[in-house]
């Protein structure tokens, strides 16, 4: 528990309602949306300005008290979880969109505003912000920096790194630095900006950002082919690429999530399809309608066994729906759903997606593939259940072994969900010592006491997975 | 706040009475978090699903004790089941929540003054009794009839009142004090060609305060088709007591049901309440403990269906009246999800397509009508600020539309926005009314 006179001086700076330390607190911070991770801060804190944030570090500071900050806690890495106690900082009341500048297509906004709630506030102005990660209805801005989110466009729009053009930012010594700003070119020294996206709360807590905006394309169409062997729809996906033809969404369902969201939501799939690629398009209606009718030419050529063209709106939902479905119908199966997102080249898919379905078979587990084949993000998503302790280690194997095949393979160990906790002891694989040395130092050089989410990214050890008991 | 005598013991009936299996289910996605009302208004994870599961599995855990605030916490859910159409893995949050809230009752040994004093009326002295439902009705008819009504406004009698339970007062309808089965008798043959043969599920509030709403829906039902029972067995639904921790009077409630619609010998169970229907499409649920009820309860369950439901999906077209004078201004309505009626009977899509089609009628959609209006059974007498909260927020996205009616799908939500109108209406002439009573009146009178 945190000393009186601390908790005194925290209530002083936000106010005796932001600053909580009860039991029921503590508990409702103790998580995020990592399978089997748990641990107890000693208190949560809910700042309302930059000037607090600032002033709640100095306190923090001074008396070495970590801080883990964070948006919704949704995060796949157990990238929020307090391991090392101290306070949770909860960013949801720093939620404003402090201006939208139509003249330089930009948009100043607090970190704790709920990613969906400024999407749609940005697309009721005309515009367009495409990180659509699959927790925006509850996500915030300050998170998807934080863990560099990606989604569904990341293919020919990108992922959040992409759009941030500057921020503010408080250190863990309580002083505050702003970085870019509504420009497009900025080389005044190190980019510190990009630097900050995806460093998942351990250099600077973020409590500004100016993101880009884009205009939004006029049109959009969606498709869907099925395939009897997933090297085809794999040879598909670069042959689309290499025919100059950037979609706006490329998701893969692999044979075992094909026939789980078909049992959940009865759309009629062919189960014994090895592989299904769902298309859409976006842009000028005659690009649109060209590069759609390309790619289900292509589609054909590579034996696509079907291949349907959404005629309307309706029609593209109905297609939707297969992808749109396949977490929730994996997250029905069992008790405990570990999505992980190795990624890889994208001309590397099918065997990543073969290696996948045979780990799995060795490790005696089950993993369904699905995922962003476009920009070669995968999600192997395994079921289990925590308290089959046997069955869970079994699945740690697997992972594992993913990991190193996505190394081999040319891809990493995270697209879009971070290191955290989770793959801390895979991030050497990646890297090497001397790419986690330097890191290590760009650490110690922006938060030399390691307040700032101590444990995160860097395993005490490589290899072995982390799991505590409780969870 | 209920006091609990021993700390111990409540954890070690939480850890009985929790499906643990539930509580595991959970993977903690935050998926509920925008669903949820009590989130959303407070920004806590702990006023969040995923955080009241999370202290429901700690207190089991050993974790955190059972303690005060966790009991408080408990209360403060509204029960509105918002969180479970958005949980991916199909967590039942509503078992959760009751099997809490049962253990905690079970240790409870006093509960604060007069909230214990409604609990027990409510509970054990009211609604399982029609006949004191009735009384109840034809109380509250002497009441406004007989001049009491107003010489107790003029009095400013109801100043001794708690300010809730005043402002209910100047909201409650106009009492009949006299039931369905006494206006109607207990069959009612379809008109017309019969589609098939409903059992009528009266409701005890629905009865005793809305008699009238409860005969122009067997008039519906009739009109669209079918041959109406009203078996005179039937009694309350218990969904108050399963909500509140009372989860034995509830199943007592349940079985006396069940027995009464299975003599009855109907295709379908027929409720105009969200309330009462959410509860009675859960009986198996509520009786899954007893192997005997099994199939009975089984049956009950997937036959009751709410009014609109059937009247949209399998009723003959209704004779609605073309709006008199021709191009005049259609009248605007908005609709107020019934929470329990969208989330747990998956009902909400009904009632806007029957709004939809009625002529010179303009549905208009208000922001989050699917959110609860703070009602929630009793809630908004044990929990006035939270729920006055929640109205407020309400009101302001009903005014948005400036419907000239909010119609609604169940009495606890239609007295809820009756509170709202006379607190916060922008323009005092809108009115809350039951679909059933917006449909009948707008029905072609038939020769």
């Amino acid at each position: 528990m945190l000393d009186n006179a601390i908790a005194r001086q925290l209530r002083d700076i936000v106010g005796a309602s932001w600053f909580k330390d009860d039991d029921q607190t503590r508990v409702a911070h103790s998580y995020d949306g990592t399978p089997m991770l748990q641990a107890l801060p000693d208190g949560v804190i809910y700042p309302g300005s930059t000037e607090e944030v600032a002033a709640v570090m100095r306190v923090l500071h001074e008396h070495r008290i970590p801080v883990v900050s964070r948006g919704s806690g949704t995060n796949l890495c157990g990238g929020t979880v307090p391991i090392q106690g101290g306070i949770v900082m909860v960013m949801h009341r720093m939620n404003a969109i402090v201006e939208v500048d139509l003249q330089n297509l930009t948009a100043t906004v607090q970190p704790g505003i709920l990613t969906k709630a400024f999407t749609e506030h940005i697309e009721s102005l005309g515009l367009f912000y495409p990180p659509d990660p699959s927790s925006m209805a509850i996500s915030t801005i300050g998170g998807n920096i934080a863990e560099c989110s990606g989604g569904l466009r990341g293919l020919k729009y990108g992922t959040t790194k992409d759009y941030v053009l500057g921020l503010e930012f408080v250190l863990a010594s309580g002083e505050i630095v702003r970085t870019g700003g509504k420009l497009v070119k900025d080389v005044a020294g190190y980019d510190l900006t990009k630097l900050l996206v995806g460093s998942e709360g351990t250099l600077a807590i973020v409590t500004e950002a100016t993101l880009k905006l884009v205009p939004p394309p006029k049109h959009k169409k969606t498709m869907l082919a099925m395939f009897s062997d997933v090297y085809d729809a794999a040879r598909t996906v670069s042959k689309i690429i290499e025919n100059r033809i950037i979609p706006a969404t490329l998701e893969l369902l692999d044979n075992p999530t094909i026939k789980v969201v078909n049992d959940y939501a009865k759309l009629g799939l062919p189960t014994d399809a090895a592989a299904m690629l769902l298309i859409e398009q976006d842009g000028e209606l005659e690009t649109v309608e060209r590069d759609i009718e390309l790619i289900s030419g292509i589609c054909r050529e590579e034996n696509a066994t079907e291949v349907s063209i959404a005629r309307n709106h309706e029609e593209a939902l109905k297609l939707l729906t297969a992808r749109r479905s396949a977490f929730t119908a994996l997250a029905r199966l069992r008790p405990t759903t570990i999505l992980e997102d190795a990624t890889v080249p994208r001309s590397k898919i099918a065997d990543m997606v073969l290696a996948i379905n045979r780990i799995a078979e060795k490790h005696r587990v089950q993993i369904c593939t699905f995922g962003h084949a476009g920009d070669g993000n995968l999600h192997p998503t395994a079921t289990t259940d925590a308290r089959d302790t046997d069955e869970v280690h079994r699945v740690e194997e697997a992972f594992a072994e993913i990991f190193e095949a996505a190394i081999a393979f040319g891809g990493t160990i995270t697209g879009e969900h971070g290191v955290g906790l989770v793959k801390s002891p895979y991030l050497e694989w990646k890297l090497g010592e001397p790419g986690v040395a330097v890191m290590q130092s760009i650490k110690a050089a922006f938060d030399p006491h390691n307040l700032l989410n101590p444990g995160k990214i860097f395993a005490k050890s490589a290899r072995r997975r982390v799991v505590l008991e409780r969870g | 706040m209920a006091k609990t005598t021993d700390r111990e013991a409540l954890r070690e009936t939480l850890k009985i009475k929790l499906d643990y299996d539930q509580l595991t289910n959970c993977m903690r996605c935050g998926f509920c978090l925008p669903a949820c009302p009590t989130f959303r208004e407070t920004g806590l994870e702990a006023e969040s699903p995923r955080g009241r599961i999370a202290l429901m599995k700690a207190t089991v855990d050993g974790i955190m004790g059972p303690d005060v605030p966790f009991e408080e916490q408990m209360s403060h859910c509204l029960g509105c089941r918002a969180c479970e159409p958005a949980c991916p893995a199909d967590v039942k949050y509503g078992q959760l929540i009751e099997q809490a809230r049962d253990a905690i009752e079970e240790h409870t040994t006093q509960h604060r003054g007069w909230v214990k004093g409604v609990r027990k009326l409510v509970f054990q002295g009211l609604f399982p009794h029609p006949k004191r439902m009735e009384l109840l009705g034809k109380g509250l008819k002497l009441y406004q009839r007989s001049g009491l009504q107003t010489a107790v406004r003029k009095t400013n009698a109801l100043k001794l009142l708690p300010k809730q339970l005043a402002d209910m007062e100047k909201i409650l309808p106009e009492a009949t004090g006299k039931g369905v089965v006494k206006t109607l008798g207990t069959h009612v043959p379809a008109k017309g060609q019969k589609v098939g043969t409903v059992g009528m599920f009266r409701g005890c509030l629905m009865d005793a305060m809305f008699a009238e709403t409860n005969r122009k829906t067997v008039e519906l039902l009739s009109e669209a088709g079918f041959d109406v029972a009203i078996p005179e067995a039937q009694n309350c639904c218990g969904a108050l007591h399963a909500h509140s921790g009372e989860t034995a009077q509830a199943k007592e409630l349940a079985k006396r049901n069940i027995r009464a619609f299975r003599e009855a010998g109907v295709d379908a169970i027929i409720s105009n309440a969200g309330g009462c229907g959410a509860i009675l499409v859960e009986y198996d649920h509520l009786l899954h403990d007893e192997p005997q009820w099994r199939e009975d309860a089984a049956w009950f369950a997937s036959h009751t269906k709410d009014i609109s439901t059937i009247l949209w999906n399998e009723g003959r077209p209704l004779p609605f009246a073309e709006p008199v004078g021709g191009e005049a201004a259609a009248v605007r309505v908005t609709y107020q999800d019934s929470c329990h009626l969208k989330n747990v009977m998956k009902g909400g899509a009904s009632p806007r397509s029957l709004l939809g089609a009625l002529p010179g009628v303009e549905l208009v959609e208000m922001k989050d009508a699917g959110s609860c209006c703070g009602s929630a059974g009793i809630y908004n007498i044990t929990q006035p600020e939270m729920a006055n909260r929640l109205l407020e927020k309400k009101m302001k996205d009903a005014n948005g539309t400036a419907a000239h009616y909010i119609v609604t799908s169940n009495p606890g939500c239609l007295l809820q926005m009756k509170l709202g109108i006379e607190r916060h209406a922008s323009d005092k002439r809108m009115e809350a009314v039951h679909i059933v009573d917006f449909l009948h009146e707008r029905m072609a009178a038939r020769g």
